[in-house]
């Protein structure tokens, strides 16, 4: 169990200590114990042969990966969930970006309406709209297929784009651009050869939140996907609700499978965001509402 | 023409203006103020002595702001519209006009007559208050002590990330086995002699209440912990010279400049929590203590096939929503803000 160590206060201890010192190791101690446990549960499980009510299974084997693999048909969910987050990302980077561009840098009258409007999807709770967007969709009969997957998940992730942009275009000197256009640079020229070179950095980490946002969005695609259109959050839920057939082993080693994947894209993320920082820039975006 | 508000204007209007050069400085006071400035750097160049009646409508509203690169904003905004408010507005509609008869508002009155129905909303509040509160009120010792930098703080960001890579399912997989009759956790209190028997924490409303504390906990950490380092520690310290101890810096220093951001922190946490979904299907039960208004939305919709009453509960469940966001934003207002977002 890897993470059992992290379950201590990493860190020195000085025993006159402040109380609100000794608080916070007791809390974030009683947390990841707990964390540990939870997460220990499910990987030890999933490697183990038979397991009733001792402190662990009998044994211990690798077969219940490749029994999920083939049982829950995770070749084609994995497909899905790369082609669902890798569209949405992509459009939700052309969309957003020009977007946030001219919020971060235009004054107009609306702008407040404007800037709620990009608000709202982030801080309505997905389940609210997802189910008249499902509803939306199903008459359009673009519920249960990709593109209806692909549309849902872009509602949310349209704005965040411009949210986690806005902070990245503003840091760009204005002058950059005003001595382009004295250049007789034209928007579009403007835009392609002067900011989105500038923007890498802001672009790539809009889009590895997007991507991490999608691959965990479960409400959005529950409400819309099909049987063809599941991603793994998905599938993950369908085995766990119908469960009965499926062994408990096999739909763990696909939970750790999920959660992989999903520790694979955060540590990138985190690589190129600061998450504190990340949370004060939405902050300070609402704050100017 | 890119960029025609600023440049086109200056141009055209050279031979009126022979100070082009502080022409060119007002146009770029102009674009560094952005947006902060607003309708006031339009009246800023206007007053500096060009008011004549000839302007053309396109210049006068490229003095507001309005001009061509407005357009960039067009395939946001109407993607937008067309995905979340034309739906929202549809579900709306929809709502009032119920499968099953009964004049427009037989959808809304069957939700609060019915008790198995009206009970959700007291069961969600009952879910996500403590959930929220607990999640807030623990965030704020922690962060007080991992703002500053330490050994291991990288590592500490990272574990407390970890729990939103988790994903619902899977803990609710890890606290159904956890702190089900034979998991750990009950194994530990009865070889402690804590209990005699396991306790039941799993298929009820503690298993629910569980798992939104560790999908929460970690998000709520990180709000309080940028807010918090948005406090300018020197004012503690100052705090400290004049010989305040550790209970009075926190109640009268760092407390009521961090209160702002904790109403913020607590609202997120709750529209969060109101919409608990898959764990309150998986870990809780389903059909009694966890029935959450978001099961039932569900249930009527996809269900039942009465997208009617599906989208009246949805409707229900943003206006309890808004109606409590509101709440926190209206107390807020009654704090002192000043400098705690100072971080920028």
């Amino acid at each position: 169990m890897s993470t059992a160590e992290a379950a201590g206060p990493p860190g020195r201890r000085r025993l006159a200590a402040r109380p609100s010192t000794w608080l916070a190791w007791a809390l974030s101690a009683f947390f990841f114990v707990n964390l540990a446990g939870v997460i220990g549960v499910v990987v030890v499980d999933s490697f183990g042969t038979r397991w009733f009510t001792s402190w662990l299974p009998e044994g211990f084997t690798l077969s219940w990966y490749g029994q999920a693999w083939r049982e829950f048909g995770l070749s084609q969910v994995f497909l899905v969930t790369v082609e669902v987050s890798l569209l949405v990302v992509a459009i939700s980077a052309v969309v957003g970006v020009p977007s946030a561009y001219v919020l971060a840098r235009r004054s107009f009258p609306g702008k407040k309406i404007v800037t709620v409007l990009f608000l709202l999807p982030i801080l309505v709770p997905p389940i609210t709209y997802g189910i008249p967007l499902a509803t939306v969709l199903y008459k359009f009969h673009l519920a249960g297929t990709l593109a209806g997957v692909i549309v849902a998940n872009l509602v949310p992730s349209v704005p965040f784009v411009v949210l986690t942009m806005t902070p990245f275009i503003e840091q760009i000197d204005p002058t950059i651009e005003s001595a382009a256009r004295m250049s007789g640079a034209r928007t579009f020229s403007v835009f392609t050869r002067i900011l989105t070179p500038l923007l890498v950095p802001g672009i790539l980490a809009a889009s590895i939140l997007v991507l991490v946002r999608t691959v965990g969005m479960f409400e959005l695609t529950f409400l819309t996907a099909g049987p063809d259109s599941q991603t793994l959050v998905v599938a993950l839920y369908y085995a766990v609700f119908s469960a009965g057939i499926r062994t408990q082993q096999s739909i763990d080693a696909m939970a750790v499978l999920y959660t992989l994947s999903m520790v694979v894209l955060l540590v990138v993320a985190l690589r190129f965001v600061n998450p504190t920082q990340l949370v004060t820039r939405i902050k300070e975006e609402g704050a100017t509402r | 023409m890119p960029g025609r508000h600023p440049h086109a204007w200056t141009r055209g209007r050279e031979h009126e203006h022979p100070p082009v050069v502080s022409e060119q400085r007002a146009h770029f006071e102009y674009v560094r103020a952005g947006k902060r400035r607003d309708g006031r750097a339009g009246s800023g160049i206007a007053g500096s002595g060009i008011m004549s009646a000839d302007r053309s409508f396109r210049h006068r509203l490229a003095e507001r702001g309005v001009d061509r690169t407005l357009l960039l904003l067009l395939p946001g905004v109407l993607f937008l519209v067309l995905l979340f408010c034309y739906p929202f507005a549809y579900g709306l509609g929809l709502s009032f006009q119920p499968q099953k008869g009964g004049g427009p508002f037989a959808n809304y009155v069957t939700f609060f007559t019915d008790p198995y129905l009206r009970g959700t909303v007291w069961i969600t509040f009952k879910l996500g208050l403590p959930a929220a509160l607990v999640n807030v009120i623990a965030s704020v010792p922690v962060a007080l002590r991992t703002r500053g930098s330490f050994r291991g703080k990288r590592l500490m960001t990272i574990l407390l990330v970890v729990p939103v890579t988790l994903g619902t399912v899977l803990t609710a997989e890890g606290l159904l086995s956890y702190l089900g009759p034979n998991g750990w956790f009950n194994k530990v209190l009865t070889a402690l002699h804590i209990v005699d028997r396991p306790v039941a924490l799993v298929h009820n409303y503690w298993g629910v209440l569980a798992s939104l504390l560790i999908t929460g906990f970690p998000f709520a950490y990180l709000l309080t912990l940028s807010y918090l380092t948005g406090i300018d520690p020197t004012l503690e310290r100052a705090a400290a010279t004049l010989g305040a101890g550790w209970w009075q810096r926190f109640r009268r220093v760092t407390l009521p400049l961090l209160a702002p951001g904790l109403a913020i922190t607590f609202c997120l946490s709750f529209v969060l929590a109101f919409s608990v979904f898959p764990s309150a299907q998986l870990v809780g039960d389903p059909r009694g203590s966890t029935h959450v208004i978001s099961i039932e939305a569900y249930h009527a919709a996809f269900q039942q096939y009465d997208y009617s009453m599906g989208s009246a509960i949805a409707m229900v469940m943003a206006a309890l929503m808004l109606v409590v966001v509101a709440l926190v934003l209206a107390w807020r207002a009654t704090f002192y803000r000043g400098a705690t977002g100072g971080k920028g």
